[in-house]
């Protein structure tokens, strides 16, 4: 009979996550109890309220480093709190769009051209389960970068996806589609969560422990089967990149960003790339750190062909949403080159990378979602022809934003270009550091197209226009312009700030 | 007084200024960019007073931390080299101007955007001349695109567009080239005594050779691209063709320096055995853009295409002169900097003028100029009589010490290139004779001559072009000493004889 001990937990620093979690179960009360009037303003104020919350509480406990928050489960240090920083940053603004109900069906269940829906949508209603589901994906991305055992890392990797595989099947318009993304994303999202749980099965019998502190001394003692170490790192990967939508892990990556409604594929875009990637830095740099010469040349091959087949796979996209998803497979690519670099500067890199990152896209869907004619929104690239005519602020705002993705000085995006390659480059991968800007000169192309489609074709007399912004979703696209720009030109306070302060403890 | 940073401010302060005004207010706009430009110019002057000829250090050195993580400084600092360049660039900014009152109107945009983005670019144009730390004359070498990207595409002519993503995208993927290499020299300089992008102390690293030849060609392709040198020059004749005469003015006379200057500064500087390695080729090339460049030249039909071959044909004599490491050499090349800015600048104008009244820049399309609007078929022949280097005119000063410092050294590439002036000859007074003499042809019976504001801007043109030719040595005091310093600190000592300040060998 095994004695039960009481698990210790240390509030004050699991506190952000509990703040998100109680978040969500109130939201879900609301959702049965409130009235349906009054729901819309109640949640959004509820999950607003909780994320400002939670973020004020990361700040109190920005100082602290423990591994026994949760019964060694999980570790707050430096990166944990900047990512779960970001990750309420970027949450944040996305609910800011989130709130536009416009672009959410109003009940999800009814199908599609049936009585039902119009009868639903005759209703005037607004669907507001979106945003429980919101504030539990968010509690996952929380988690799933401070995690430090594989059964921790798997339930956060669940906690975070389940809502997203909801979410992208709200769409209110061209709802096959959206339902389509939605399965699309749930099917092989449960497939590379089943290589995970394979990889991590490896893992334990590799290390006989689950916990990362476990895995990397089994790695240092060099003890165990190196079959089986192999055969884990490579499966956990895929699980792993999977979900950052590296090649050739990608193919959901352009359906779902299409598919689901504009204001979360902003938000999964962003939130989950910070999160997914803060998983892969912990666990790289932790527990596989030295075993580095098995995992480093896997990894190089698929950055490098993520680079370019991103970039070059963008290239012949006729949708705006499909585009800037092939973009972000090269960012991942980018992104990869950070975890390769396995040093100090590789981590700060990435960290501010990923920040940068998703503020861009962030503004750059918020402003998909202001192009519309009278079916909705307008996603195809050649209808955005003279929008820079229509309603320059948002075409210069849009600009901006491509001109950070492309890596353009005096953006956010070129000094993450910068820290990363130069971080690759230091540990001796020159290799991606040239293909890294090769890539880059070929992304240029087609961000360069659009900004030649807004500016400099003649306008075309297709109905298409530019809404007037709600504030909220104003709000979103002046802060992530702001900071893409700041980030540009006076980068120095953040990175000194990320540098101090990231350092991962094992 | 921090002369520097001041003369960049002014451009930005006029931009601030002209785009707070409405846009019915054009001609408010005009005068305010005019006198902006002008009282640039009468700065520069007044700092170029300042200079100290002898002194080989740099001058008005500023230096500020900017992004420290990365060591990166906001440092400013000239020699007599980039001193000749920014006053070329501050005393035709105002030319550009007021020669081309009208050549906004016809935009896809107001006429303020047009100066905003004008004036933006001037400060650029300093900054890079100005620059002395290498990852700030990155930022500038890759912002300055963005503005003439806007200024080709968005008020030239023809097909514009095209003719403007071509330009941007050869000028990123020659700075994405060079942005690897900045990324290579600055992790070595951290693994050698710390990260610096100071020039100077990047100059003392230690290279392995292969590193060094590699570093070097990633500069040298950017600038090659940007000067341009064949066969990297595709670019220009589109970009010419379908810019506003005064942003040819400004790509040409200006831009396009930054190419060579880079490869002074840069290139012989950063690695200076990777130069001497290089060189037989780089002459190889250099030579072949000049005979190509004058070949292709006579072909045209159109003016603006001639003047952009004719400058593909001058680049190569520029390039010779930097690689030919002598410091005749050098001084001929900077000096010959300074007056292809001034002989394009006539040309395009003038050029600019004729095919605004005309309708068509085609060279068939004129004939006997000389009846009809003498002023202005002079004030073309001029230019032509200084493109061709006529003696007297300051051209001839800089191709005759171009062709001496590199027959020194090379003496077969010199008297190959010697070929390009007779070629010269051919491709300024054939289109000269068809288009400005004999009888007047149809269409061009009722073409008005220039009016006063065009004389306004001219008269100074045509006459430093004159002066120049008979006194150059107000140039070439300050440019002498910094072309022996360059070619000191690159390892080369002159092989036969040095240069007396009145540009005469000894």
């Amino acid at each position: 009979m095994i004695a039960f001990v009481a698990p210790s937990l240390s509030y004050s620093l699991l506190a952000p996550i509990l703040i998100v979690l109680g978040g969500a179960v109130l939201t879900v009360i609301f959702e049965a109890f409130l009235s349906k009037a009054i729901r819309p303003i109640a949640q959004l104020s509820v999950t607003l309220g909780t994320l400002v919350l939670a973020l004020g509480q990361v700040w109190r406990i920005r100082h602290e480093s423990s591994l026994t928050a949760a019964m060694g489960s999980v570790a707050i240090d430096g990166p944990a709190i900047l990512l779960q920083a970001s990750v309420l940053i970027l949450a944040v603004l996305g609910v800011f769009l989130i709130a536009d109900h416009d672009h959410f069906t109003v009940v999800a269940a009814t199908l599609p051209g049936s009585e039902e829906e119009l009868a639903s949508i005759r209703s005037g209603e607004k669907l507001t389960e979106v945003y429980p589901l919101t504030l539990f994906a968010v509690a996952g991305m929380m988690l799933f970068p401070i995690a430090t055992d594989l059964i921790t890392l798997f339930v956060a990797l669940e906690m975070l996806s389940l809502p997203l595989y909801l979410m992208a099947g709200l769409s209110r318009r061209r709802r096959l589609m959206s339902q389509e993304a939605a399965l699309k994303y749930f099917l092989l999202g449960a497939f590379s969560s089943a290589f995970f749980l394979f990889g991590a099965a490896f893992l334990y019998g590799y290390s006989g422990s689950v916990s990362l502190a476990g895995i990397y001394e089994a790695v240092s003692g060099g003890t165990g089967n190196s079959v089986f170490l192999l055969i884990g790192i490579i499966f956990l990967s895929v699980g792993l990149l999977f979900k950052v939508g590296a090649v050739p892990f990608h193919a959901w990556t352009p359906d779902v960003y299409q598919g689901a409604p504009t204001p979360v594929t902003a938000f999964m875009a962003a939130a989950t790339k910070v999160a997914a990637f803060g998983a892969i830095l912990r666990i790289f740099y932790t527990s596989f750190a030295n075993a580095y010469w098995d995992w480093r040349p896997i990894l190089t091959v698929i950055a490098i062909i993520t680079m370019v087949f991103g970039s070059l796979v963008a290239i012949s996209q006729r949708d705006i949403k499909r585009m800037l998803a092939y973009s972000s497979i090269a960012h991942a690519g980018f992104l990869l080159s950070g975890v390769i670099a396995l040093n100090k500067a590789g981590l700060d890199a990435s960290i501010f990378y990923l920040f940068a990152y998703g503020m861009a896209t962030l503004g750059a869907f918020a402003v998909v979602t202001l192009v519309r004619d009278s079916a909705g929104e307008v996603t195809d690239i050649n209808r955005w022809a003279g929008l820079g005519k229509r309603s320059p602020f948002v075409a210069t705002v849009f600009a901006t934003f491509l001109l950070a993705f492309a890596g353009i000085p005096l953006t956010s995006g070129f000094i993450g270009k910068f820290s990363i390659f130069s971080a690759a480059y230091e540990s001796g991968n020159e290799l991606i550091v040239v293909v890294g800007v090769l890539s880059s000169a070929i992304a240029a192309y087609f961000y360069v197209r659009v900004i030649v489609l807004m500016f400099f074709t003649d306008l075309a007399e297709d109905g298409t226009s530019v809404i007037i912004p709600s504030i909220l979703t104003r709000a979103t696209i002046v802060v992530t312009f702001a900071i893409t720009v700041f980030l540009g030109v006076f980068p120095a306070p953040f990175l000194n700030f990320i540098s101090s302060t990231a350092t991962f403890i094992r | 007084m921090k002369w520097l940073t001041s003369l960049m401010l002014l451009p930005v302060l006029g931009a601030v200024l002209v785009s707070t005004l409405p846009k019915a207010k054009e001609l408010l706009a005009k005068q305010i960019a005019f006198v902006t430009t002008l009282v640039v110019a009468v700065a520069g002057i007044a700092m170029a007073t300042q200079f100290q000829r002898d002194n080989v250090d740099l001058q008005f050195v500023e230096s500020h931390s900017w992004i420290p993580t990365f060591g990166i400084n906001y440092a400013l600092g000239i020699d007599g080299i980039a001193l000749v360049l920014i006053l070329l660039s501050v005393l035709l900014a105002p030319i550009v101007v007021l020669a081309g009152w009208n050549e906004a109107v016809g935009g896809r945009w107001s006429v303020k955007t047009f100066y905003v983005l004008m004036l933006i670019l001037e400060t650029m144009m300093i900054g890079v001349f100005a620059a002395n730390d290498v990852f700030l004359f990155y930022v500038f070498f890759e912002a300055m695109l963005v503005p003439v990207y806007f200024l080709i595409g968005g008020y030239g002519t023809g097909a514009r567009a095209a003719a403007a993503v071509k330009f941007l995208l050869y000028s990123l993927f020659g700075g994405l080239l060079m942005l690897a290499s900045i990324i290579a020299l600055y992790v070595i300089s951290g693994e050698q005594g710390g990260h610096t992008f100071d020039i100077s102390a990047l100059a003392q690293l230690h290279l392995s050779s292969t590193t060094e030849n590699l570093l070097f060609l990633g500069f040298f392709i950017a600038f090659a691209i940007k000067a341009p040198l064949w066969p990297f020059h595709t670019w220009l004749p589109d970009a010419a063709d379908a810019a506003t005469p005064g942003t040819s003015v400004l790509l040409l006379g200006v831009l396009d320096k930054v190419g060579t200057f880079g490869m002074i500064r840069y290139c012989l500087e950063l690695f200076p055995h990777a130069s001497k390695t290089f060189t037989p080729v780089i002459i190889v090339l250099a030579v072949i853009s000049i005979i190509y460049g004058a070949f292709l030249a006579i072909g045209q039909k159109d003016f603006k295409r001639l003047i952009a071959f004719t400058s593909i044909s001058h680049f190569g004599f520029i390039t010779l002169g930097i690689f030919a490491m002598t410091s005749q050499g050098h001084s001929g090349a900077t000096l010959y900097m300074f007056n292809h800015g001034f002989s394009t600048a006539a040309l395009f104008l003038i050029a600019g003028w004729m095919s605004s009244r005309r309708g068509s820049s085609k060279i068939a399309d004129f004939g006997g100029l000389q009846r009809v609007t003498p002023i202005m078929a002079w004030a073309f022949f001029f230019a032509g009589m200084s493109s061709l280097a006529l003696p007297g005119l300051s051209s001839f000063v800089s191709e005759f010490l171009v062709l001496v410092g590199t027959y020194t050294r090379y003496p077969v590439a010199a008297i190959i290139a010697a070929f390009g002036i007779v070629l010269a000859a051919l491709y300024i007074l054939l289109p000269i004779q068809r288009a400005l003499h004999g009888p007047t042809t149809d269409g061009n019976e009722s073409l008005t001559d220039l009016n006063l504001r065009e004389k306004i801007a001219i008269a100074p043109v045509l006459a430093v072009i004159l002066v120049l030719g008979f006194y150059p040595s107000p140039l070439l005091n300050v440019i002498n000493p910094a072309a022996a310093h360059s070619i000191a600190k690159a390892g080369f000592t002159d092989p036969l004889s040095s240069i007396d300040s009145k540009g005469v060998t000894k």
